[in-house]
């Protein structure tokens, strides 16, 4: 079941979801539900799109069963997308002539339950009708999300609602116990505190700012240290200042925000400071899109920063990833003492999905510590020439030795030098982590026929669509699969070149106008794609968007759900 | 250098530089205190003043232009037994550094801000910083039209707690208004008026000693309108003194739930806690 619920800015589509999702997860099912946001407060237009199902789903897709319209608008943006047998909700007063139409007076119920902003209310009544769910169950959930005070207009509502439809559907549930629902962004979050996060620092800016907002509102409950910074530079400095102090520390923005972090970036990359750089990606250059989706900050975020140090670029694909990758980010910057950057993006910040509880006690092991090695020198020293190239950090104020660090480059000590020797050792030291870190690199995940014909390459949150894609088509008989990049810079090259070698043909699959992703395998391995699917207008990658991109390059063509 | 604890040897700064009395008095001030150097967070950002760490026996953090600040106070935040102490100079405080300037005030962290104010760019060789007079001459021969940058009239209008200024000539006065910042709780600022012996040939030791004189002896350092006033008076007289000191809540103060005492890097989050937090999304 796909069901779409559109209208403007300010009707409450955000809260309606919110309560439809938590009832359609307490029902028993497997909900994925995505937003589609316009950077306004009141009017234009926002959807929310809840698939769910008795099976597992991690991915949105276009085609509808219900389409729930609260202005006309929203039925002319989304109507073709209906499909011919499914329903469309509306006031009658829209005046829409379609045979899909089932009329329900929203707005009188609405006004008639106590107020006008209970339409959508009225409108989950009627859901729960129709798809013949439990009532008590959405009444639950009423009760645990709304204030007091506006709770009995609402339990009308949801009854008028429910009353003023009959029953269409019995669906299967599979009754799906102990799963947990969460936004991209809480899942990162949660996992930023499994990794032991101590210390976040942020501007707000969409659509990064629902994590700064879970850490402000959770600071106390935790004990963390959140500040939000003056801007952006203040923010990664103020990481860098808490890291130096022992504290591990992250900072959250979007690529605009990340544009201006970026000589702090590499004040991490010299000082060797762990830091955790969160970028919650959106169309671009400038202001872009604020409210929509890309993966067109891969590269920047690779190569950003004059000068050259180690760093580690994650790519977050889904929920679950969202949170084991977050928490072990920190980790690495920890381990390393680089940054690590971990991208993220619009999609998969504000959709909202099913997932196992995570499993917190696997996220703390997920890496290894290091045996320090002190570099054999008397005296402590902060920078310490090691084998590893790993220098022994130390908590400044727990010991006598002092901790010296330092932006320009500098000595063992951490003291200024101009000294073209130590400059070269010191250059090669950092560089040395390397080698280590590469031991640390996770291959992407694959999916699909064991010796394909095509391959797609993808990275991040296009993963769940992609697989998705693949699997139909090889239930169609088409030779193909994919590899899921999470980590990408450094590059795993060792599941790629595999694969590589057993496909007649290459796509990548991505979310950006240039194909980076092409770019950068190409850089890293010599291999270059066939060619590449590409969507850059702000909205996800569907699997409808993947199958079709395929079938213009003559692989699969109509492929049944 | 003059005491043992906190004396290093060499340093960068051209010979009859203004920063050599500061870093002097400074370590002075420091053994008097009686800190040892571990529990010292030296914060600089770039230029020739705030080269001060490297030079002194203590914790040392040598961030970017413009950023000692965000770095100070962050370290702070998290491990308040660190005393963190800022010396950085009036480009780094008041241009590059101008919004965290303004910002860090309002935050009102515990820490010791010492800005060596020239009025000259040094390091990148005689440019006009934000406090250079109006009209003075910058090695281009250009003549500034902007006007000064008032530091005290700033940090008072955005509400700072302590406000101060001492001229690096006047040693036994820096050493007195050094030890009262260091000890107030809150952000405390000094502008310490410097001479920079090889770009400004205008703000010289002796304009500086001629035209510096020190606050009344029953001058009200809690009046806000008196500070304002005087913090104004800046041209053939400039007085010298603590002009605003009061207690206000510091950053850590008014957060008690999340700082009791115990610097938060030493405390963690149990997993037992995140557990029963993540039972709430089921």
């Amino acid at each position: 079941m796909n069901i779409c619920i559109g209208g403007a800015a300010g009707d409450g589509i955000e809260t309606m979801a919110g309560i439809l999702e938590k009832t359609l997860q307490r029902s028993g099912y497997y909900v994925y539900s995505m937003r589609d946001f316009m950077s306004r407060i009141r009017g234009g237009h926002n959807f929310a799109q809840i698939r769910f199902d008795s099976e597992p789903v991690k991915a949105h897709i276009d085609a509808l069963d219900i389409l729930i319209a609260y202005d006309n608008r929203t039925y002319d943006e989304h109507q073709k997308r209906l499909k011919p047998d499914g329903l469309l909700l509306c006031d009658p007063q829209l005046g829409v002539s379609d045979s899909r139409t089932l009329p329900i007076k929203l707005k009188t119920l609405a006004k008639e339950s106590g107020s006008a902003r209970t339409i959508g209310v009225v409108c989950i009544g009627a859901l729960v009708k129709l798809l013949g769910l439990d009532l008590r169950t959405a009444e639950t959930v009423l009760r645990e999300t709304l204030p007091e005070k506006l709770l009995d207009m609402n339990l009308t509502a949801v009854q008028k609602g429910f009353d003023s439809v009959e029953q269409k559907q019995t669906l299967a549930s599979p009754n799906v116990k102990g799963q947990l629902l969460l936004t991209g962004a809480e899942a990162m979050s949660l996992g930023a505190l499994a990794g032991g996060l101590r210390f976040y620092s942020a501007y707000p800016m969409s659509p990064s700012t629902s994590l700064l907002n879970f850490f402000a509102a959770h600071a106390e409950e935790f004990g963390l240290t959140v500040e939000q910074a003056e801007d952006e530079i203040a923010a990664i400095n103020m990481a860098l200042g808490a890291s130096y102090a022992g504290a591990k520390a992250m900072v959250g923005t979007s690529g605009g925000g990340f544009s201006l972090m970026v000589e702090g970036l590499g004040l991490a990359g010299i000082a060797e400071l762990p830091v955790v750089i969160v970028d919650v990606q959106r169309p671009g250059p400038a202001t872009g899109l604020p409210t929509r989706t890309e993966q067109s900050d891969l590269l920047f975020a690779c190569f950003a920063s004059q000068g050259e140090f180690p760093r580690m670029v994650i790519t977050v694909r889904d929920h679950p990833d969202a949170f084991y990758q977050t928490a072990r980010a920190l980790q690495l910057a920890q381990k390393y003492q680089i940054p690590v950057l971990l991208l993220s993006d619009q999609y998969l910040a504000d959709s909202a999905a099913i997932v196992a509880p995570p499993d917190i006690g696997k996220a703390v092991q997920s890496v290894s510590p290091l045996k320090q090695d002190e570099g054999g020198a008397e005296a402590y020293l902060r920078y310490a020439f090691t084998d590893s190239g790993v220098s022994p950090m130390r908590v400044p104020g727990k010991t006598d030795a002092l901790v010296r660090s330092d932006s320009d480059e500098h000595t063992e000590e951490g003291t200024i030098t101009e000294s073209a020797e130590v400059r070269v050792q010191m250059v090669d030291k950092r560089a040395r982590k390397l080698e280590l870190l590469a031991g640390e690199l996770l291959e992407p995940a694959y999916t699909g026929a064991e010796d394909p014909d095509v391959l797609l390459v993808g990275f991040g949150t296009t993963t769940n669509a992609v697989a998705e894609a693949v699997i139909r088509l090889n239930k169609h008989g088409v030779s193909i699969g994919a590899l899921a990049f999470g980590d990408v810079y450094p590059l795993p090259t060792k599941e790629l070149r595999n694969y590589w070698g057993k496909a007649k043909a290459v796509y990548s699959v991505e979310q950006n106008a240039t194909a980076q992703l092409n770019k950068l395998i190409r850089m890293e391995t010599n291999l270059s794609c066939t060619d590449s699917i590409l969507k850059y207008d702000g909205r996800q990658l569907s699997v409808d968007d993947i199958l079709h991109g395929l079938a213009a390059f003559g692989i699969g063509g109509e492929v049944p759900a | 250098m003059t005491n043992k604890t906190f004396h290093t040897t060499e340093t960068a700064w051209c010979p009859g530089c203004g920063n050599y009395d500061i870093v002097n008095t400074l370590a002075g001030v420091l053994d008097d205190m009686r800190f040892k150097p571990s529990e010292l967070l030296l914060v600089g950002g770039i230029g020739q003043a705030a080269k001060l760490n490297q030079y002194v026996n203590a914790n040392g953090f040598s961030g970017l232009h413009g950023r000692a600040l965000p770095a100070a106070v962050a370290a702070k935040m998290v491990n308040e037994s660190l005393t963190v102490i800022v010396n950085t100079g009036d480009g780094d405080s008041y241009g590059e550094g101008g919004n965290h300037f303004l910002h860090n005030i309002r935050r009102n962290v515990d820490i010791t801000h010492f800005a060596h104010d020239n009025q000259i760019y040094g390091l990148t060789k005689g440019q006009t910083s934000p406090t250079s007079d109006s009209c003075s001459v910058d090695r281009t021969g250009a003549c500034n039209l902007s006007k000064p940058f008032q530091p005290l009239l700033i940090a008072l209008a955005a509400g700072a707690t302590f406000a101060a200024r001492t001229f690096s000539g006047n040693r036994e006065h820096m050493a007195k208004v050094m030890k009262a910042a260091i000890r107030h709780k809150g952000y405390a600022l000094v502008d310490i008026l410097q001479p920079c012996v090889s770009f400004n040939k205008v703000n010289t030791f002796g304009y500086y000693k001629e035209h510096t004189y020190e606050l009344e002896g029953d001058y009200d350092a809690t009046d806000l309108e008196t500070a304002l006033l005087r913090s104004m008076e800046y041209g053939p007289k400039i007085p010298i003194g603590i002009f605003y000191q009061v207690e206000k809540p510091t950053y850590h103060q008014q957060r008690p739930a999340i700082y009791d005492g115990t610097p938060m890097i030493d405390k963690q989050l149990s997993q037992d806690t995140l557990q029963t937090f993540l039972n709430k999304f089921a």
